[in-house]
């Protein structure tokens, strides 16, 4: 179990770096200077320069990714003497557009992504789970083509679209709700909430339709199981048969779809962001495109990388906790 | 005299799907007492694991359509309702399935699968579930079972976990126990010890036992009684040596001549020509009519025509078959075909 572990961290920690370098190399195929971009109009080939030295960009190609990696372990100075400047461990780079090391710039915006995608989880898998057993239990009665229905219809939909009816309706015709406008909820704890609700439900509505038919799915297929048969031959309830035997075992495709859904909203939910106007990482990366602003960009595809890559690892650990089967391997 | 235990009469088992409805199982009627084995004989689709799943009321009623009476003891489980059925199963009336790499939950330890076995029935604690578990383990011969209660499934052989399944089934003392196709999924060498052992629990539990099989081999060594069966009917019924020797319905004759025999260089078998009938579509007369060899020696379109009854024979009335031709008749053609078998492995 443990070498097991161990292989699954390493090769997390292998994959990351794989990503890191074909991220690097990805951004400088790209036709545009980085060095041109650091600048408005009113630039001189000069400042250029002086910029395309202070931000190593003038060292060869390998050198660059170098100095890259090393500054997400001890951080990175730019430039010499008195124009120096230091974006402290772990360096992502710095954004000359904002004028911010990458790190804090993501750092800022990381909680209001987490928020979103995590109450929105939350919906979306107790309210999947539920209402997908409940229509595999149902199966070929009504209760069932009402919730497949309903799901089908909320899955398509697009989010834009959802986001937009419920903006228009709660908050602009009804005024149940104030204009979303995001605040800590450290700061003021109703704000957050009156500003999140429709963004979490806007985002589970979608995924929520998605987990009720894989639910109903898995269910239906996992009751057709020879141990199902088994526990129903022991005389177990059929409580027991439902929630012991047929839920464990058809949780672990749902499990591994889940942490994949989590992490790649973590890495930044673009449109439910914009719609909402929340400063999360979805609405950063689509800012830096717009403002091509490079270091900032390289940097949220590599934090949404990694947040996959660290679901795929942690998904593969609660596969073995689940399963035990998979601890052999 | 006492009762039969398990008394199952004109049961019937149809499922309405898109197609029509389809007759698993069309008014099938046996006994079994306790102590004594009755094998359930017929090829895929002919109705016999249906109509083991319909005794265990195992069967969905909401998808399945079941008719007739199934006596176990003193409950009758067609019309029962699910709680009794729930505790019918597993304490009195037990069952073994076909496949047990599939049969056990792969996520439990044997232990807890056993344990929960025990608890559904009967107010144990943990502790005491846990001893007739591990006592259980021993009698189906699972060496060390105080480690193998802690294994999962997927650590064991084919044939430990198909002890383990026994074990599982007789923990409670069912008088019952329906085997489907128990030794079907294992290694041969694998099957006469999970026959045997099965032979030695029923002795000592004094089980009424109901084995679902193909396999006539299986058959030739355990069973007591035999039923043929053939498109969702029993088309022939009697005691072993009845089936074996005395064979009268073609059907049967058929399918014993296209088993190899021991002491006979058999390098060709005689094969049943055709397919079992649909269950959807059944034939107006005899189901095997298509497929029978025999069907010349009855007069007229009467095979075609009209449904045979399932009767007892004259002078052995536990005989029961299902057939127009005259009893003469099925004897002498069933001498010629069992004849012809023997001869063409002889021949080669």
């Amino acid at each position: 179990m443990t070498t097991y572990v161990i292989r699954r961290i390493a090769t997390g920690v292998l994959i990351l770096f794989l990503l890191s370098i074909l991220v690097f190399l990805l951004f400088n195929a790209l036709p545009a200077d980085p060095a041109a971009l650091t600048c408005g109009k009113s630039c001189t080939p000069a400042i250029i320069e002086a910029n395309r030295i202070r931000l190593g960009l003038d060292l060869p190609l390998w050198q660059q990714y170098w100095e890259f990696l090393k500054g997400i372990f001890v951080g990175r100075t730019y430039g010499y003497g008195q124009a120096a400047f230091t974006c402290p461990a772990p360096s992502l780079g710095y954004s000359f557009r904002r004028g911010e090391c990458v790190t804090e710039l993501l750092l800022s915006r990381l909680p209001v992504s987490i928020y979103l995608s995590l109450g929105a989880f939350i919906i979306w898998i107790v309210s999947g789970v539920f209402f997908g057993v409940y229509s595999a239990l149902r199966r070929g009665r009504w209760q069932e083509r009402v919730t497949t229905g309903v799901a089908l219809i909320g899955y398509s939909f697009p989010t834009f679209f959802i986001g937009l009816l419920a903006l228009y309706f709660v908050v602009i015709k009804w005024q149940w709700l104030p204009y979303p406008d995001y605040i800590s909820p450290f700061e003021d704890p109703v704000q957050f909430l009156q500003t999140m609700i429709l963004p979490w439900l806007t985002l589970a509505v979608v995924y929520a339709a998605f987990y009720i038919r894989l639910t109903r799915n898995q269910m239906i297929e996992t009751l057709g199981e020879d141990y199902i048969r088994t526990a129903r031959a022991k005389g177990l309830p059929e409580r027991t048969v439902i929630r012991k035997h047929a839920l464990r075992a058809g949780l672990t495709p749902i499990v591994t779809a889940a942490g994949l859904d989590l992490a790649i909203l973590l890495g930044g939910a673009i449109v439910t962001e914009s719609v909402f106007t929340l400063p999360g990482i979805g609405r950063l990366a689509i800012d830096s495109v717009l403002e091509a602003d490079l270091p900032v960009i390289t940097a949220t595809v590599l934090v949404a990388g990694a947040f996959i890559v660290i679901a795929n690892v942690v998904v593969d650990l609660l596969y073995a906790v689940i399963d035990p089967r998979v601890r052999l391997v | 005299m006492t009762q039969p235990y398990v008394r199952v009469s004109d049961l019937k088992v149809a499922f309405p799907t898109e197609d029509g409805l389809v007759r698993a199982v069309d008014g099938v009627t046996f006994d079994v007492e306790r102590g004594k084995t009755l094998a359930i004989v017929g090829e895929s689709g002919s109705g016999k694991s249906v109509t083991s799943q319909a005794i265990m009321g195992l069967l969905n009623r909401k998808t399945a359509q079941i008719s007739g009476e199934v006596w176990v003891g003193d409950t009758e489980m067609v019309s029962a309702n699910d709680d009794v059925l729930r505790k019918m199963r597993g304490s009195d009336l037990a069952m073994i399935f076909q496949d047990p790499f599939a049969s056990l939950h792969p996520f439990y330890r044997i232990g807890n699968q056993l344990v929960e076995a025990v608890r559904a029935h009967g107010n144990f604690s943990k502790s005491e579930a846990q001893d007739k578990a591990r006592q259980m383990l021993t009698e189906v011969g699972i060496p060390n079972p105080e480690r193998r209660l802690e294994d999962y499934p997927h650590q064991l052989s084919g044939g430990m976990r198909q002890r383990v399944m026994i074990a599982m089934a007789l923990i409670n003392g069912p008088s019952v126990l329906i085997a489907d196709e128990p030794t079907t999924a294992l290694d041969v060498t694998v099957q006469a010890q999970i026959m045997d052992l099965l032979g030695r629990l029923q002795e000592e539990y004094n089980t009424a036992v109901i084995l679902i099989t193909h396999d006539l081999g299986v058959v030739a060594d355990v069973a007591d009684e035999v039923a043929v069966m053939y498109a969702g009917r029993i088309v022939e019924r009697g005691g072993l040596e009845d089936i074996f020797y005395r064979s009268q319905m073609p059907y049967t004759v058929g399918l014993l001549s296209s088993v190899p025999r021991l002491g006979t260089v058999a390098d060709r078998l005689i094969p049943i020509p055709g397919q079992p009938p649909s269950v959807i579509r059944l034939p107006e007369g005899c189901r095997f009519e298509a497929r029978c060899g025999a069907k010349a020696g009855v007069p007229g379109d009467t095979c075609q025509k009209v449904q045979p009854q399932l009767l007892p024979l004259a002078d052995d009335p536990a005989h029961h078959v299902r057939c127009h031709l005259d009893e003469a008749a099925r004897t002498e053609y069933s001498r010629l075909r069992l004849l012809e078998a023997t001869a063409t492995g002889e021949a080669s």
